[in-house]
């Protein structure tokens, strides 16, 4: 669950190319099935990483379901991105257990060291930043995750090493 | 001989820890050297703070070693396997002998996580060697009646675990005295509180339990189909929910017409998208619907109008867990453990400053110092214990002083905070208070769904106060500010995020009053955590004068020639502690 929810302007994005019929099979899973609008926006996100613009007005056709009624459906839940993200997403625990040994530093010190604020994408497109509520690791904590790695019992020097490591990595393998 | 079993605990926890890279390293080993054991793998035990844990299995019993990561595991389990030697240092429980863990266990009784642990979750056969499905059988084979199976319930004096109390088997009567075409059972398990995860390690290490829960209820107030709302967040629970519903059904233990028996029930998985709302029932429904996941007024109750208008009965993953252990066991065995007024078990999820995290059963009626200093072993560093927060966001915080409160729900109301879904984070004297309510509120304030205008609002207005307080630019009457709109909230709010959010705040004001007074009265953090409160000073005694410090500082207020004492112009000092970070021979002082 994202704490930092998205911010209602600006955040419909056209993005040239997204083809929309990925959507297809997806659309023709769920039809006629009613209450599964939550399952057609997962699955939209799950195939693009975020739900974009166009993709509301096809969802729409798709279920009789008003745009502005699935848009409202959107935004209400942490979980659906309205903005293409990066590459890697960095999720930030901010749980009660983090909290309590210094989440923030771990934040600031990414937020510094990407330049970017909360919830924000870096210029590259390679890392997004997240503070998220609870990955359940409390006895590791601070922890934050990218991907399928946790990395726990950090300090905001141990975060950002982490990320220097991986842009590294990044640097050394070949561009598609 | 059979061959010895080598079972990797991976659950999330330990798979943060590095369970899977263990669990890699012995696979490789023993395809390498073809040696002679069973690989294996359960889920969490509980013992987090021990994690990845690996247990032996062979002739001599069962032990289990902790802290096995990838470079230590295979120098332990080697000498266990070939030279016979047990490793006393990395033991933490034995069958045979005591390990200096052993107080972790001690006083814990298992009732629902009875078989995490101890079982892969991913074998249904395992999970059917460990009872499941035996109550569900029995039920349907003896035909017992909707009312008797109720009765039990209500005997056993079961209340539900996700945090508000209600009797479960009255909330079955009521769901079944509703008739209907169709009816709904539904699993919430949208574990939201930050700093609570027994429901994840329940799911994740026993599916099944959580399945044949909700199969009797389903029997008992005479429904057809079960949903599990699941946190989206908790992808190894949902995928190992999914793989335990093929299983059953595969098994004839679910769908049409189950064992002969003419019940035909069926379960499916929901998730949910993200929004700490939908743990309440009306919300949690119109979630499932795919609408925004509102609450609504109540009455009509979800047992006579819920899921698509129909008579809905809604349970916590652990009230679920318990169901099967009742039926088999009998209502009057979990009763004999308990208080008067709440039977059984709770499970928490000890966090914070505690030097043993992790998941623990007890026996409702502990006292709150018996589960932090025995089975927790004490504070992290042996600091002073301050308070635990219980409850979560909707909770509060108990002072040390209160240590001796027993652990059920009308004690732990009494002193104002609730048992909640079962978080328990303990604070040490290096957590400020205020800090902490002004966290719980940001967060109730993130999660109001912004139906009613003093949850919506209100919630926003305390949220400012508090950070004014915490920036040094409280006032007098910033305290009766905040008790107002507390009472506002709480009496003016629909459901219970909006009735509960105030909690936080209304616990740390009633203990630790003088905290707030000194923020905003002294302009000071007694716990030194509020970064606009503190003054940072050199101490020229100690101050060697090595310049690292001033290289440090991001405004240049520190001034000082080499070897000579350093001093700070607190005109210019932004508080940022990099001085106190960075000095090697505490010379910095914080105040």
């Amino acid at each position: 669950m994202r704490i930092t929810r998205l911010v209602s302007e600006n955040h419909v994005q056209e993005v040239d190319g997204a083809d929309l019929s990925l959507m297809d099979s997806l659309i023709a899973k769920y039809k006629g099935k009613s209450g599964s609008l939550i399952p057609l926006l997962q699955g939209t996100q799950h195939l693009y990483g975020y739900i974009p613009g166009p993709a509301f007005e096809k969802l729409s056709e798709a279920t009789g379901i008003s745009s502005a009624d699935i848009y409202g459906v959107a935004t209400f839940y942490a979980q659906f991105r309205l903005k293409p993200v990066g590459r890697n997403i960095i999720k930030v625990c901010h749980g009660t257990a983090c909290h309590v040994q210094n989440a923030n530093a771990i934040t600031d010190a990414l937020k510094d060291f990407l330049e970017v604020g909360d919830g924000e994408t870096t210029a590259d497109g390679e890392f997004t930043l997240e503070s998220v509520a609870c990955l359940g690791c409390c006895s590791l904590a601070p922890v934050m995750m990218i991907g399928e790695n946790t990395y726990g019992k950090l300090s905001g020097k141990l975060a950002v090493k982490v990320i220097k490591e991986m842009k590294n990595n990044l640097c050394k393998q070949p561009q598609e | 001989m059979e061959k010895p079993k080598i079972i990797v605990g991976l659950g999330s926890c330990g798979i943060a820890a590095g369970a899977s890279k263990t669990y890699d390293k012995l696979k490789a080993y023993q395809q390498e050297h073809a040696v002679d054991f069973e690989l294996a793998r359960t889920s969490c035990i509980g013992m987090c703070y021990k994690e990845p844990l690996v247990e032996i299995q062979d002739a001599s019993g069962s032990i289990i070693y902790g802290d096995m990561t990838e470079d230590k595991v295979l120098d332990v389990v080697l000498d266990h396997l070939t030279k016979g030697i047990r490793n006393a240092e990395m033991a933490v429980k034995a069958e045979d002998m005591p390990t200096h863990e052993d107080s972790f266990f001690d006083g814990q009784v298992k009732i629902a996580l009875r078989n995490c642990g101890y079982m892969d979750p991913e074998s249904i056969d395992e999970a059917i060697q460990h009872e499941a499905y035996k109550a569900i059988s029995g039920i349907l084979k003896e035909k017992r009646p909707q009312l008797d199976i109720i009765q039990t319930m209500i005997d056993s004096g079961l209340r539900g675990r996700g945090g508000g109390g209600f009797p479960t088997g009255l909330k079955w009567k009521f769901a079944n005295q509703n008739a209907s075409d169709e009816k709904y059972i539904i699993c919430n398990a949208d574990e939201g509180d930050p700093g609570a995860f027994m429901d994840r390690s329940l799911l994740e290490g026993d599916p099944h339990a959580v399945l044949e829960g909700m199969m009797i209820g389903g029997y008992a107030i005479g429904a057809t189909a079960g949903v599990i709302y699941c946190r989206a967040e908790y992808p190894l629970a949902i995928k190992r929910l999914n793989i335990a519903i093929g299983q059953a059904k595969e098994k004839g233990f679910l769908g049409e017409n189950i064992l002969g028996s003419g019940f035909n029930f069926d379960i499916y998985v929901k998730e949910g998208a993200g929004a700490f709302v939908c743990g309440e029932e009306t919300a949690l429904i119109a979630s499932i619907e795919g609408k925004r996941g509102m609450p609504r007024k109540r009455p009509p109750f979800p047992a006579a109008s819920g899921l698509w208008e129909k008579p809905t009965n809604i349970n916590n993953v652990e009230t679920f867990g318990n169901v099967p252990w009742i039926i088999n066991h009998g209502a009057a065995a979990y009763a004999a453990y308990g208080t008067e007024k709440s039977k059984g078990t709770k499970v928490f999820a000890l966090t914070g400053k505690i030097k043993h995290g992790g998941l623990v059963e007890v026996p409702m009626g502990i006292t709150i110092n018996d589960i932090i200093f025995k089975l927790g072993g004490g504070i992290q560093g042996d600091k002073k214990f301050k308070a635990v927060q219980l409850g979560g966001p909707s909770g509060g915080c108990i002072p040390a002083e209160l240590g001796h409160t027993p652990v059920d729900y009308d004690s732990v109301n009494a002193t104002g905070a609730i048992m909640g879904s079962g978080g328990m984070v303990v604070m040490d004297e290096s957590t400020c208070m205020i800090d902490l309510a002004k966290f719980f509120l940001h967060f109730t304030q993130e999660e109001s769904c912004g139906k009613c205008t003093f949850c919506r609002v209100g919630t926003k207005r305390m949220l400012e106060i508090l950070e004014r307080i915490t920036e040094g630019k409280g006032e007098e009457e910033d305290i009766p500010k905040l008790e107002e709109l507390a009472y506002q909230i709480k009496n003016n709010s629909l459901c219970g995020l909006g009735q509960t959010a105030p909690n936080p705040v209304l616990t740390t004001l009633k203990y630790f009053r003088h905290e707030y007074e000194a923020h905003i009265i002294d302009k000071k953090c007694p716990a030194k955590v509020c970064k606009p409160l503190l003054t940072y000073t050199i101490d020229p005694e100690k101050c060697t004068g090595c310049t690292v410090c001033g290289k440090k500082c991001p405004t240049n207020a520190i001034d000082g020639a080499r070897k000579e004492a350093h001093t700070i112009n607190q005109n210019i000092c932004i508080q940022c502690g990099e001085c106190f970070n960075v000095c090697k021979f505490e010379a910095v002082m914080v105040d």
